[in-house]
């Protein structure tokens, strides 16, 4: 029989039946726009305020203060260009990092483009920020700053707390990326200091399509969509509602049990990063051992390509994903790889597991066991692996 | 993506391997740009007896590599050297935009384990005029 093993969970999660079932009537029978006044609109608004409510629970903000998206990307997008603009009679200097998600790298560099000035935070070896650097990057100028939660590749966490504290003590707007984090790990936005949050549903088993921004009451900020009054008028158009329960409900049962969860994944994690370390030689793991997200694995295969150990992953049923040339589309492998100091051969033999509610022991041992094979395989074809047998 | 051509080469690559004693060897490409194909050739009276190929690449570099020995098996040197990246590609039964690189790759290998062959026996193989084993095929 062939398996069906599905460790891509950092790119999108199934939505859960649970989170499902309570979409559905929202596309039949409850189909009324909340902006309306009879029966089934007002009911659509309860709808829809129950959910914004949930959302807002998960990363203790106020109900007002989340904003719903189209999801992460124009989360990101909202949150860096609408602070840019709104702010730029006080500054034009916007700090992050050099591991962001594209959502943020391009929409500085397009900042960059209309009179924005950005600087571009180094990581260690594990992918994590110096806080010094940061503190003395902060300018009289700088208006905003974007470090994302966790990473989406190699799953370092950063230190969000303390840079919330940095940008607070320094008047300056601090929003985080918090797409791979939301659902994963603990988060008060009042706490952190954090006034700007990107989150995503289809990242924690709810629908594709739809995410949210959080915006701390007083935040300056420009309207994103110009149009209805939706959103309290900055972010126009009548509201997606079945996918907004459905990232209600979604967001709820993530933190129903995140500490048994997390403790199961963090078990499955282990083992798969620890069974691969101990059974193939030449393996480097990214990002940080412990301040990690509990369902990232990340390792690079010394001497072979990702995009071969992907097509081979997938022929016996195994679904992963790689930061290689050849699966970015481009001729450099990832961003994040390059920047926590791999040297481009060895960044192209990278492979990203991550874990889900779904995945289990078994499917973990197997996945080492083919990896194994696949692994030895791929270099017994290379020229680099012989290259170094000679050596040894 | 790939047609089923190229997996079934990626699955099963043939004549992968090395050749003591090759008559000629050709390494092309650039361990930065994720691919490196080695190929080795037995020659006996101008014809390519034996051949085979190590690569360090993507799917499509290993499939190029692996259809690239078939066509060459059994060919003389001229008839190799007739080679082009589309008829590896197009025996593939074609390859995407971005990996067309991979087959010029394999095109690359032949003409530099030739090369190779040329040099190491004194003979003057004209088409290999100015043929330039460590240009990058990449578009950069």
């Amino acid at each position: 029989m062939v398996k069906n093993i599905y460790l891509d969970n950092a790119a999108t999660t199934p939505v859960k039946k649970e989170v499902l079932e309570e979409m559905i009537p929202y596309f039949t029978e409850r189909y009324g726009n909340p902006s309306s006044i009879y029966k089934i609109g007002r009911e659509s608004k309860i709808a829809l305020d129950g959910a914004r409510e949930k959302v807002a629970n998960a990363i203790g903000a106020a109900s007002k203060e989340i904003y719903f998206t189209s999801g992460g990307s124009e989360a990101d997008n909202w949150a860096i260009k609408g602070v840019a603009f709104a702010n730029k009679e006080k500054g034009n200097h916007i700090i992050t990092t050099k591991i962001e998600h594209h959502g943020i790298l391009h929409t500085c560099q397009y900042l960059e483009k209309h009179g924005f000035e950005v600087t571009y935070l180094d990581v260690d070896k594990y992918g994590i920020i110096d806080l010094e650097q940061l503190e003395n990057s902060i300018k009289e100028n700088t208006i905003l700053i974007s470090v994302m939660f966790a990473n989406n590749e190699i799953g370092s966490i950063q230190p969000i707390k303390e840079i919330g504290q940095l940008a607070k003590k320094n008047n300056v707007y601090f929003h985080t990326d918090a797409i791979q984090a939301v659902g994963k790990l603990k988060i008060d936005v009042n706490d952190l200091n954090v006034d700007m949050l990107s989150m995503s549903a289809h990242k924690l088993y709810g629908p594709k399509g739809i995410g949210a921004l959080y915006i701390k009451k007083g935040v300056k900020i420009h309207s994103h969509i110009h149009g209805g009054v939706q959103e309290k008028n900055r972010r126009a158009g009548t509201e997606n509602i079945p996918s907004i329960i459905g990232f209600g409900k979604a967001v709820e049962l993530a933190y129903e049990n995140i500490d048994e969860n997390n403790q199961r994944l963090i078990k499955l994690r282990d083992r798969l990063i620890n069974e691969i370390k101990s059974k193939i030689s030449h393996v480097i793991l990214n990002g940080h051992p412990e301040k990690r997200l509990p369902n990232n694995v990340s390792v690079c295969f010394e001497f072979i390509e990702g995009e071969a150990l992907l097509l081979s992953l997938d022929m016996v049923g195994i679904a992963g994903s790689s930061g290689s040339a050849c699966t970015s589309g481009s001729l450099d492998p990832s961003h994040v790889l390059l920047s926590i100091g791999l040297i481009h051969e060895i960044a192209h033999g990278s492979l990203r597991l991550s874990l889900g509610d779904f995945n289990t022991e078994e499917e973990v041992d197997y996945v080492v066991e083919q990896l194994v094979i696949i692994v030895d395989r791929l270099r017994r074809m290379s020229p680099l692996y012989e290259k170094v047998k000679g050596e040894a | 993506m790939y047609s089923e051509i190229v997996m079934e080469h990626f699955q099963n690559p043939r004549n992968v391997g090395e050749i003591e004693n090759a008559d000629g060897i050709g390494e092309v490409g650039n361990p930065k740009c994720g691919d490196i194909m080695k190929m080795y050739i037995k020659i006996e009276d101008n014809v390519i007896v034996d051949v085979k190929f190590k690569t360090f690449g993507c799917g499509s570099a290993i499939a190029s590599s692996s259809m690239t020995t078939e066509l060459i098996k059994g060919k003389t040197i001229k008839e190799a050297l007739q080679l082009t990246n589309k008829d590896v590609a197009q025996a593939l039964g074609g390859l995407p935009p971005v990996k067309v690189h991979c087959s010029v790759l394999a095109e690359q290998a032949v003409k530099a384990a030739l090369l190779d062959y040329s040099k190491r026996n004194n003979i003057i193989i004209e088409e290999l005029e100015g043929f330039d084993p460590t240009e990058d095929v990449h578009h950069h």
